[in-house]
């Protein structure tokens, strides 16, 4: 059992929590992922490494509440247990293997939407222990859904926060800020990293491309072993099928085929919307929800 | 009287019921039948059979124990060489091994030693007898890697000479293949595989669950900082092959291994658990071999009608012939000599039909089987919402490219040799799937054994 020193929400819907796991700890590196099992009935869900204290031998990590599972292990609290927490997983951030000479000469933007700020911390803090300061943007929807904004703030160079609606921050998505600082502020990057849901990096990428800017994406498909064994995560990335697990979960951003992955995650939504309804509705669930198409 | 020529009949499920449930489909002898079958064994001098099975039970001198109705002294001739025997008297393919050497065989019907051994087995798990253990442990420190059949052969026999050994396994349950790729209905999880891990339990070996090698720590740190002398590698062979078609990554089209290990591992065919798994309606198996058959007869029991699509002929079919029989008599339907060329998708991305071509036999190939050649001409469309690779799989890369001097070949099977399992790296053993790609429980177990002899030799030596 992996114990839950700390559990915090830190907006609606989103909750970070300290699970004491010193393997993973030991080990971990920005950009890797663990797995947890809340339960013995429970899915394999992946997540990113949010923080990771070696010495306590703790990693942190922020989920959001999008389903069944996540919803059920948000009533976790401090003092509970994951039943299984495996990891650490994936392949760390391609920086943390570069020589440290040719890194300090790069100019990064990273760019986090949403829950993505949680995986986007780790590289950024791990960038400013190494004395490199990268900017940041970061977008939400809106106020409220702001998260890791001092954290953030206090490892990189310039950090952007901007919300869809213009209710704190910056106004509008996160590409209108990188084209702002692009063209408008005259800011030079020599690469970018997108981390959120896949409908920002698309479009993140989409326009990347256009400004010539090296960019690389987090992907989240559908996981179950996250070693390299099913193949559920499967992606096209330019003429090569990856496994997101093991061959990533970062990839060439200008490469990755986001229409098909976006697809693919939507590989179970009548199975999701079934095991929703059963968590909210209890077993009684038996169909007349137009969603699921009753019990056959 | 019963005909000698003939094996004592097995009860099983019927078929038309068990097609629609996960119990076990064979429901084993009871004392009565298998001392009956028993006593078709003529304990032959030079007994053939045993040199059919790779651990070289004693067959002759268990079955003269059944005969006589002493069970538990049966279990423990078979314990002096196997320690997993429930499993292989359920899932050998014996016709090819033990029982396809039986003298008896060549008149008539090889005694049913698989059947045999399973009921011995189950009788010792339902007794609660235990094979029995070192009084004092040696305080030598050896590390396994992977809790399937070889991972824990190898650890039961390096308890039983006295080491201290821990059993790392990347996954949340024990047991590899056992418990993630062979079905429910075929080895039972919790009444025969969970149990027989126990009695490994039970000699002292421990397990650790959640690290995987190579990521959670390295086999290069477990002999340096946590004071392991020697390591085994039993990681299998878990990487799944696709076809490289075009479709293929519609949704709809899972490995054997994803559908599978949602079904087993995950449990997703009981819906009070949390995994889904999309059964699918119509469903398209690719391939021909055990895993095949399972990911089929699973598919059938979600509900599914299921056609496999084999580009041989029924002769090539590389699953036990049980396996064949048991999904035939389920329903299961065979387009033989028939091979996809490309999955077609619907707007939602996903899989709405298979487009597939005849195949005939042509010249032996390297295997000695005859290849399939395409006939030209004769493609058509099968309607399908659900196909399943099942085209074997290799081993997975993540330990060799993370631990220094350890040499693979060009399949990326780790190289180790046969007696004892040593790899090129001092210290490191190796055997099963990760050695010999995808094989059988029996030849991953019979490579724990001779890692373990290895090892023990390599601790002694030093
Ligand atoms: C490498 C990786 C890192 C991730 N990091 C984070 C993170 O730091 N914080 C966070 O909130 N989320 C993260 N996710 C996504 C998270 O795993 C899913 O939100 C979660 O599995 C949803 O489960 P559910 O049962 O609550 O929702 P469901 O209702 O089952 O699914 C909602 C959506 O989540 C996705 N999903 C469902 N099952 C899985 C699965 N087994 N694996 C991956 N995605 C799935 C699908 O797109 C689905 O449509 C990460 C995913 C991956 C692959
Ligand atoms: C669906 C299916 C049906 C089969 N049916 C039969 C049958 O009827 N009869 C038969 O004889 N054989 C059958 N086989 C083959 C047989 O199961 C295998 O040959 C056998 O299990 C191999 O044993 P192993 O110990 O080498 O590896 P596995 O059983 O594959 O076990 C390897 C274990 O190592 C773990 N592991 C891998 N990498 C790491 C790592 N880096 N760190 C930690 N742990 C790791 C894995 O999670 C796994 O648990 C079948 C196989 C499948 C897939
Ligand atoms: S272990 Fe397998 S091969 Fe050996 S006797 Fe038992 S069933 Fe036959
Ligand atoms: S070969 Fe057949 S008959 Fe002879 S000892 Fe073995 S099982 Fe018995
Ligand atoms: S999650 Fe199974 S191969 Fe990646
Ligand atoms: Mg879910």
């Amino acid at each position: 059992m992996y114990k839950i020193l700390k559990a915090e929400k830190l907006a609606d819907k989103i909750i970070l929590m300290d699970v004491l796991a010193p393997r993973v700890a030991k080990h971990c590196q920005p950009g890797q992922f663990v797995i947890v099992k809340m339960d013995d009935k429970g899915e394999r869900i992946p997540l990113t490494i949010c923080d990771y204290d070696r010495e306590a031998g703790t990693i942190t990590i922020v989920f959001q509440e999008v389903g069944a599972s996540t919803t059920k292990m948000a009533d976790l609290k401090e003092g509970d247990a994951f039943r299984d927490f495996v990891g650490p997983l994936g392949c760390a951030s391609e920086f943390v293997n570069e020589a440290p000479e040719e890194l300090k000469k790069k100019k990064m933007l990273f760019v986090a939407g949403g829950v993505g700020a949680a995986p986007v911390y780790p590289q950024v803090k791990w960038l400013h222990e190494h004395g490199i300061e990268a900017d940041v943007v970061l977008g939400a929807k809106t106020k409220d859904m702001v998260i890791l904004e001092q954290e953030l703030e206090a490892v990189s160079g310039n950090l952007y926060v901007t919300t869809d609606d213009g209710s704190y921050g910056r106004s509008g998505m996160v590409t209108a800020v990188i084209e702002d600082l692009v063209q408008k502020e005259g800011k030079n990057y020599d690469v970018c990293v997108a981390i959120g849901p896949m409908i920002m990096m698309k479009f993140v990428c989409l326009l990347t491309k256009k400004l010539g800017l090296p960019t690389i994406v987090s992907m989240n498909p559908i996981m179950v072993d996250g070693t390299g064994m099913c193949g559920a995560c499967r992606l096209q990335v330019g003429d090569q099928i990856k496994f997101a697990c093991v061959d990533g979960p970062e990839f060439d951003g200008h490469l990755v085929d986001f229409d098909q992955a976006m697809k693919r995650s939507q590989m179970y939504k009548t199975e999701e919307g079934r095991a929703m309804l059963k968590l909210t509705e209890g077993d009684t669930h038996h169909g007349g929800c137009g969603n699921c198409g009753g019990d056959n | 009287m019963a005909d000698v020529l003939k094996k004592v009949p097995v009860r099983e499920q019927e078929p038309k019921v068990r097609a629609a449930n996960f119990e076990e489909v064979c429901l084993g002898y009871n004392q009565e039948e298998a001392m009956e079958e028993a006593s078709r064994c003529i304990n032959c001098k030079n007994a053939k059979c045993i040199s059919g099975c790779p651990v070289a039970i004693d067959i002759p001198g268990f079955i003269k124990e059944v005969k006589e109705g002493n069970i538990e002294e049966a279990y423990k001739v078979i314990g002096k060489s196997s320690a997993l025997p429930a499993i292989c008297g359920r899932v050998c393919p014996q016709e090819s091994q033990c029982e396809g050497k039986c003298i008896r065989g060549i008149k008539g019907e090889p005694v049913s030693i698989g059947k045999l051994e399973r009921f011995v087995a189950d009788y010792a798990l339902e007794h609660d007898i235990n094979p029995e253990g070192p009084e004092t442990t040696n305080g030598h420190k050896v590390a396994v890697i992977g809790s399937g059949p070889s991972g824990l052969t190898c650890a039961g026999d390096l308890a039983k000479m006295g080491y201290e050994v821990t059993v790392f396994e990347a996954l949340h349950e024990l047991g590899g293949v056992l418990v993630y790729g062979i079905p429910e209905f075929r080895l039972p999880k919790q009444k025969v595989v969970a149990k027989e891990i126990e009695k490994v339990k039970e000699l002292g070996v421990k397990f650790e669950t959640n690290v995987v090698i190579g990521k959670s720590t390295t086999i290069d740190q477990l002999i340096e900082e946590e004071g392991f002398e020697a390591v085994f590698i039993g990681s299998g062979a878990g990487l799944p092959m696709f076809m490289g078609i075009p479709g293929e990554n519609a949704n709809g089209v899972f490995s054997a291994n994803e559908y599978l290990t949602r079904s087993n591992l995950m449990k997703a065919f009981d819906d009070s658990y949390d995994t889904p798994i999309a059964g699918g309606k119509k469903v398209a198996v690719v391939g021909g071999g055990n895993v095949a058959m399972d990911a089929a007869r699973t598919a059938l029991r979600l509900g599914a009608e299921v056609h496999i699509v084999y580009r041989r002929s029924e002769a090539e079919l590389p699953a036990r012939v049980e396996e064949v029989h048991h999904a035939k008599e389920e329903g299961v339907i065979f387009d033989l000599l028939t091979n996809p060329k490309e999955i077609f998708v619907d707007d939602s991305g996903n899989v709405k039909g298979m487009k597939v071509i005849k195949m005939e036999l042509g010249e032996p190939d390297a295997s000695g089987r005859r290849r399939p050649v395409e006939v030209p001409g004769s493609e058509y469309e099968i309607e399908v919402d659900t196909v399943i690779m099942s085209l074997g799989t290799s081993p997975n890369p993540l330990i060799s490219s993370t631990t220094k001097g350890l040499e693979t070949n060009r399949w990326k099977c780790i190289v180790a040799d046969e007696e004892f399992g040593k790899t090129s790296k001092e210290g490191v053993y190796a055997g099963g799937d990760a050695v010999t790609g995808a094989a059988t429980v029996i030849l991953a177990m019979g490579a724990g054994k001779a890692g373990a002899r290895g090892i023990d030799a390599y601790l002694k030596n030093r």
